[in-house]
């Protein structure tokens, strides 16, 4: 996020669009609901009515993936009817007329037929968003998780800019990140071209910086993305796999190549705290400790430093994920001396410009929001206050492009896939606890009545979904919650998995997400 | 600013300050039953009554603003009096259950009762008689202990927003429950636990897969491992077991959602992985520590040797700590040689 979690009761306008806040951040979307309550306006798009759509003052039930569209229909209102900040545009930005000439094309009316909603809410939207003092724009995988995901944040961003919302407190740019620690494993390298602290591993002297630190000689080539390892495993290039806390048999999209990937691997080891769909695959499989298990720190979605604090004691002969590393490294010959979660704390703040100010200490009582680039330093509550961290906010104009999965005669809805607010993820931890399997037993398929009707489905009835990729068989959900054309099933259960579904085929260009968000399927009563 | 003195103590706070803030600020304890800095204020439970020289009734203090030259007596002997007689009328309709009650030790009632030497009502009446609403997953509602403060239904409407409980009845009757009273099951409930966090007695209390006494426990405060917000709360270990979670002060002011709430069940279930594992023909068995790791080490040093570094990649995790994704990182990087280190971000 841009800015903080407390800040949502400082906009006068929300606007929430790819994001179920109340299933998927509840704190946040009853913190949402408040600020409605206390006077702020809600905007809310969203292929499904979600229970935000019941606060929001407009609504719209955009087609998945057609976002780009609506925020060039809401910028060429904004602009059409002089609504946008002239001064933040000038003194705080670049290449607007870029956005300028793009968005002319994308009236209300066009806007409307694109992504299936009235011209008069696009409009209504618009003059919302425009005539506000403090606007922020929350989403999440609803806008990200498309073969044009990073476009879409652009056009947000672009949305954002036009209208000096960024840069203060109640406004920003806000992904709502959906795991405990996303944000820190970002943040410590957790990704393919960058070391700690976004530092690019192509960059001479930021590798010979690592190189010093660490005492050897590094890699200076980007490594493959989670989806070009399993191509590359699938083609045999890709021999080895380390896998820690993560379940990609259930997670990932396409099941079916995943499965075939991961089986072609020479080794496999899979570090976790339940033997889980993947670690079945492996070689060797580690027992870890959990979280209420282990001393360290978690950061949250507004880039706080937080600890965590050992509680108990793992089971068994469980180990902390870093004692593990530690001793295997030691085992390979690269002399490892940290002993500590703390210790290793001491490294990262001195490797990672953004956490040169953090220590145990300083973040004992409330955490720390990282730009903390010293030890006086009091953390960053929201970012590009004075001025963009490229220095001026570049605009990019971005045209809308239609999803690279479509409909055809013999798949002729779309799904859309998403969490549940009783389970979480691929029920590893969720999935042990009673009660919430009472609330929310098994997966789900949500079918507007009309097409139901057609199909002569009804509520409850087994239904068979399937895609190009494969086929499953779930429950049916009859709600008018849900479009005509659109059917929503949540990803969590291996059994009726979604994700034998979904394309894995084609990647967002730039973030390499795939569109978990739009795949074509046919439904029929089983 | 103003100054107030409370006790005969002076102290300079701002115009707007209530006289139980103003008391806070100089570390005078004044009971509250009802009181959450949280929510509208809306002194219903009269305990925090105080004595304001020159006034003539007794004004709560979580109400009442402070003024230039007020005096405070927060435990005078008419105030003590008022106490009494508020938890001798609560307990006309309590059942003094607290030999076996779940919150003995960490209820408000209790230590009240117990400050203000009140052994046991005085009034012989008419007691209610509810049938306990057990039918929530997480926590049941037991109206026979409800003590009326509407805390509960106050953070459900004004925190959480879902107005899933709300009073019932009028006077001898006023109950908490939900619309028709069709029950817990029935109603809006998102299970948040939001409700059971404030109860002041045992009226909403947690279902315990395991009995403890609250001072039994041991309070560790840590971070939720849900969702990206990152609640602060505190873990209630007993026997190196979480037994309860409860809200902390943080991001998400004292707010939970059930799965930070509810769902640590998995910390202790019994399928946890104790052991390492080894794939010994076809099969995973239980192995030692050093078997897997020299199984491990071996392996990398034969595909290394074999292909170089670049047939490595490792998926590290958003779901552990950030020292734990800094080792991963690291191990793939110096000790193995790729940059291929990746994880779910996208997922």
């Amino acid at each position: 996020m841009t800015n903080s979690v407390s800040e949502v009761s400082k906009s006068d306008v929300l606007f929430v669009t790819g994001s179920n806040t109340t299933e998927n951040h509840p704190v946040i979307g009853s913190m949402m609901k408040r600020a409605v309550q206390d006077g702020a306006k809600l905007i809310v798009a969203d292929p499904r009515e979600i229970e935000l759509a019941k606060y929001a003052d407009v609504y719209l039930q955009i087609k998945p993936g057609t976002s780009i569209a609506l925020a060039n229909g809401l910028m060429h209102v904004i602009l059409e009817e002089g609504l946008e900040d002239k001064d933040f545009i000038e003194k705080r930005t670049e290449d607007f007329d870029e956005v300028k000439e793009i968005v002319k094309e994308y009236t209300p009316e066009k806007v409307a037929e694109i992504c299936d909603v009235n011209a008069e809410d696009v409009r209504k939207a618009a003059r919302i968003f425009g005539e506000a003092e403090r606007a922020a724009i929350y989403y999440c995988m609803g806008i990200t998780q498309h073969s044009t995901g990073t476009e879409s944040v652009m056009s947000i961003s672009n949305l954002a800019m036009m209208t000096g919302n960024i840069g203060r407190e109640g406004t920003g740019v806000n992904p709502l990140r959906g795991q405990n620690n996303v944000q820190g494993a970002c943040d410590m390298g957790g990704l393919p071209n960058v070391y700690p602290g976004y530092q690019p591993v192509t960059v001479p002297e930021i590798a010979k910086k690592f190189e010093d630190a660490w005492g050897v000689e590094l890699s200076k080539e980007a490594g493959l993305t989670l989806p070009e390892m399993m191509d590359n495993a699938l083609r045999k290039d890709l021999k080895a796999m380390y896998i820690m806390g993560e379940n990609p048999m259930v997670s990932d999209p396409d099941t079916a190549h995943i499965k075939k990937a991961i089986e072609n691997l020479e080794f496999l080891v899979v570090q976790d705290i339940f033997l889980t769909e993947t670690a079945e695959l492996a070689d060797v499989v580690l027992p870890a400790a959990a979280f209420a298990e282990k001393d360290g720190t978690f950061v949250n979605t507004e880039r706080r430093v937080q600890r965590i604090r050992k509680a108990i004691n793992p089971p068994g002969e469980a180990k902390y994920d870093w004692e593990i590393f530690v001793d295997l490294m030691n085992r390979l010959g690269y002399e490892e001396k940290l002993q500590s979660a703390e210790e290793i704390m001491e490294e990262i703040s001195k490797v990672t410009p953004q956490y040169g100010g953090i220590d145990y200490q300083r973040i004992d009582g409330n955490g720390l929001q990282w730009p903390c680039p010293t030890k006086t330093h009091e953390g960053t509550k929201f970012l590009h206050g004075e001025k963009f961290a490229r220095g001026l906010g570049l605009f990019k104009g971005i045209h809308y492009k239609p999803s690279a999965e479509v409909t055809d005669d013999e798949y002729p809805f779309i799904m859309t896939t998403g969490r549940v607010l009783y389970q979480y993820h691929t029920r590893t931890m969720t999935g042990k606890t009673e009660g919430l399997n009472n609330l929310m037993p098994e997966s789900f398929i949500e079918i507007n009545p009309v097409t139901a009707e057609q199909k002569n489905i009804s509520d409850g009835d087994m239904i068979k979904v399937a895609s190009r990729r494969g086929e499953i068989k779930v429950k049916a959900k009859v709600t008018d919650t849900i479009a005509e054309g659109v059917v929503f099933i949540p990803f969590h259960w291996a059994e009726g998995a979604a994700n034998i579904l979904t394309s894995g085929a084609v990647l967002d260009p730039y973030s390499k997400i795939p569109e978990l968000k739009v795949s074509a399927v046919a439904i029929e009563k089983a | 600013m103003v100054t107030v003195t409370i006790n005969g103590q002076k102290v300079e706070v701002a115009p707007e300050t209530t006289v139980l803030e103003a008391a806070e600020k100089i570390g005078v304890k004044i009971p509250t039953f009802c009181h959450d800095p949280r929510l509208k204020p809306h002194g219903s439970c009269r305990i925090c009554v105080v004595e304001v020289k020159g006034g003539g009734n007794l004004p709560t203090a979580c109400v009442t603003p402070v003024w230039e030259g007020m005096e405070v007596e927060t435990e005078s002997h008419d105030v003590v009096v008022a106490r009494k007689e508020i938890l001798d009328l609560i307990l006309a309709d309590h059942p003094l259950e607290c030999l076996t009650c779940e919150r003995a030790g960490s209820c408000t009632l209790q230590d009240l009762c117990y400050q203000y030497e009140i052994e046991e009502t005085s009034f012989d009446g008419e007691r209610t008689n509810y049938p306990i609403d057990e039918s929530n997953d997480f926590y049941y509602s037991d109206q026979n202990k409800c003590i009326k403060c509407g805390k509960c239904v106050m953070v459900c409407d004004q925190l959480q927003q879902t107005n899933a409980i709300g009073f019932i009845g009028r006077g001898f009757e006023t109950h908490v429950g939900t619309p028709f009273e069709l029950g817990l099951e029935h109603s809006t409930c998102v299970s948040c636990g939001n409700c059971v966090s404030v109860c002041p007695v045992d009226s909403l209390g947690p279902k315990k897969k395991v009995k403890y006494r609250s001072w039994e426990v041991d309070k560790v405060r840590t971070t939720c491992s849900y969702c990206g917000v990152g609640c602060q709360m505190d873990l209630l270990v007993k026997d190196n077991r979480v037994v309860e979670v409860q809200p902390a002060e943080g991001v998400n002011n004292r707010m939970l959602c059930v799965k930070g709430k509810f769902a640590f069940d998995f910390l202790s279930h019994p399928d946890r992985l104790k052991k390492p594992l080894v794939r010994k023909n076809g099969r995973l068995q239980e192995a030692t520590w050093d078997e897997a790791y020299d199984v491990i080490t071996g392996k990398i040093k034969e595909i290394k040797e074999a292909h170089g570094p670049s047939v490595f990649a490792g998926l590290t995790s958003a779901r552990v700590s950030t020292e734990d994704n800094y080792m991963m990182q690291k191990f793939m990087r110096a000790a193995i040689g790729t940059n291929s280190v990746d994880h779910c971000a996208r997922l």
